[in-house]
Formats: C-alpha cells, structure tokens, sequence
C-alpha cells in the first residue's frame, strides 16, 4: 500500500514543479515535455534518479523523467553489454515501445477520428 | 486604495488563487495517473514479466489509453483541468503525437500526418536521445 503512496505523491510532486513553470515562466508544454526528458537522463547519469525510482515505482516511471531515465539505463545496459556501438543503440532501443506505439496509435487515431473544434 | 489599486489588486490575487488551484489538481490528477501506473506495473509483474518489461508495459498501456482518449476528444476536457497533471506523465507524450496527427490529416498523410506526428514527439526524442548518447560516451570511458 505503501507503494501506491509514494508513486501518488512523487509523481503529483513531479506534476506540481512543471504546472509551477508553466505559470510562473510562461514555459510552453512542449519545453515542458523536452526539459523533462533531459533532466531525467542527466539525473540518472549523475545516480540521483534510480533511488527515487526504487523509491517511488511509478511515480519515478510514468513522468517523462522516467523516459529520461529509461534512455539512460538503456544506454548503460548496451555498453555494458556491446561496448561503445551501445552508445548509440541504448537509447532508442530501450524506449522503442512506447514510441512505436504512439505513433502507430497516432497514425490510426487519425485515420478513424476527425478534429474537434477547439474551445 | 483607488479603483486602479483595487483592480491591480484583484487581478494579482486572482492569478496567483487560479496558479494555486492549478497545482493542486496537477497534483492529484498527475498521482492519480502514476497509481494506475503502479497497479498495472504490480498487475504485469504477477503475470510474470521482468521489472523493466513490465516498466515498458505501462508505459504502452498509458500510451494507448490517451491515445483513445485524444481521438475521442476527451483528452483535452481532462487536460484543460489537469494542465500539467496530465502532460508530464507518459499519457502527455502521447497526447502530443496524436493530436497533431489527428488535426492535422486535412493537409495529407506525407507532410500533415506523417510529419506533424513529430511536432511535439520530434524535439522530445532527439534532444533526449542525445543527451543519452553524450552520458554514454562517458559511461564508456569512465563508467
């Protein structure tokens, strides 16, 4: 129960920083969405993000910071495994499925539905 | 104070009542979202898969809940309530992909769909990407 707590409360945590930026700075989401992911593979690198994911489970995951963190094991998990070629085939091979999906979904949502008008 | 005070007045205390509200429901709807995340990760770990496909697991299965979302048009009645709520958690990611893919299909498959798919998506990937491969190179030389 204790998992389901901290995931809710790192992750609201982790919502919170980002509406604050995006009140206060004028940032736009899609800065949001970038600076995120970059943050989450810098802060993984530097071995302060993989504590808050065994911490928090999904509360660490779910945030684009876990796509962050997501591409930076991924990339230590391929050069450990084929050397300096996992430099460049870590990242994208570790996040591959979340981006395929989308873009699949993405390409047939489109296909099946219309633009609603924007209020 | 004079009217002008007092309109400058309500206008500061409107904004920051209205920056308050908005963190709080980015705050419960953002954790609500990662709860989800948390059951279905325990959910998929139970039926056997490794942490780290179960991880992935999520990450599709939020993926294609807002997927479905976006294409009904409810995702952005959530988000307009949520704001960041829903935007940093995985579900924003794929809001960003398929929305520009649906609006965007009068203007053909090749440059509406096929390219603004990547409007949002694009930035994401390669500036995560590289910083990934700079942290790689490091990781090769001194991890």
């Amino acid at each position: 129960m204790m998992n389901y707590l901290w995931a809710f409360l790192v992750g609201g945590a982790l919502c919170v920083i980002a509406q604050l930026l995006i009140d206060k700075t004028k940032m736009t989401p899609a800065r949001i969405l970038v600076t995120y992911v970059c943050a989450g593979v810098i802060l993984t690198a530097i071995g302060l993000y993989e504590p808050l994911v065994d911490f928090a489970g999904c509360g660490a995951t779910v945030p684009l910071t876990g796509f962050g963190y997501a591409i930076a094991k991924g990339v230590e998990r391929a050069v450990n495994e084929v050397g300096l070629l996992g430099v460049v085939t870590g990242g994208l091979t570790a996040t591959a499925g979340g981006i395929t999906v989308a873009i699949c979904l993405g390409f047939i949502m489109s296909l099946i539905f219309s633009s609603k008008p924007k209020d | 104070m004079n009217k002008e005070e007092y309109k400058e007045y309500v206008k500061r205390r409107a904004k920051r009542s209205s920056s308050f509200k908005n963190c709080v429901f980015a705050f419960l709807i953002g954790g609500f979202i990662c709860v989800i995340g948390q059951a279905l990760m325990e959910l998929y770990t139970r039926l056997g898969a490794t942490t780290q496909n179960a991880s992935t697991l999520v990450s599709i299965s939020l993926i294609s809940v807002a997927a479905l979302l976006t294409g009904l048009g409810l995702f952005d009645k959530i988000a307009k309530l949520a704001g960041a709520g829903t935007l940093v958690p995985i579900t924003g990611f794929s809001n960003a992909v398929v929305s520009p893919a649906i609006d965007t299909r009068s203007e053909g498959y090749i440059f509406g769909v096929g390219a603004k798919i990547f409007t949002i998506a694009g930035p994401v990937i390669l500036y995560g990407i590289f910083t990934g491969v700079i942290y790689g190179i490091i990781y090769y030389l001194f991890g």
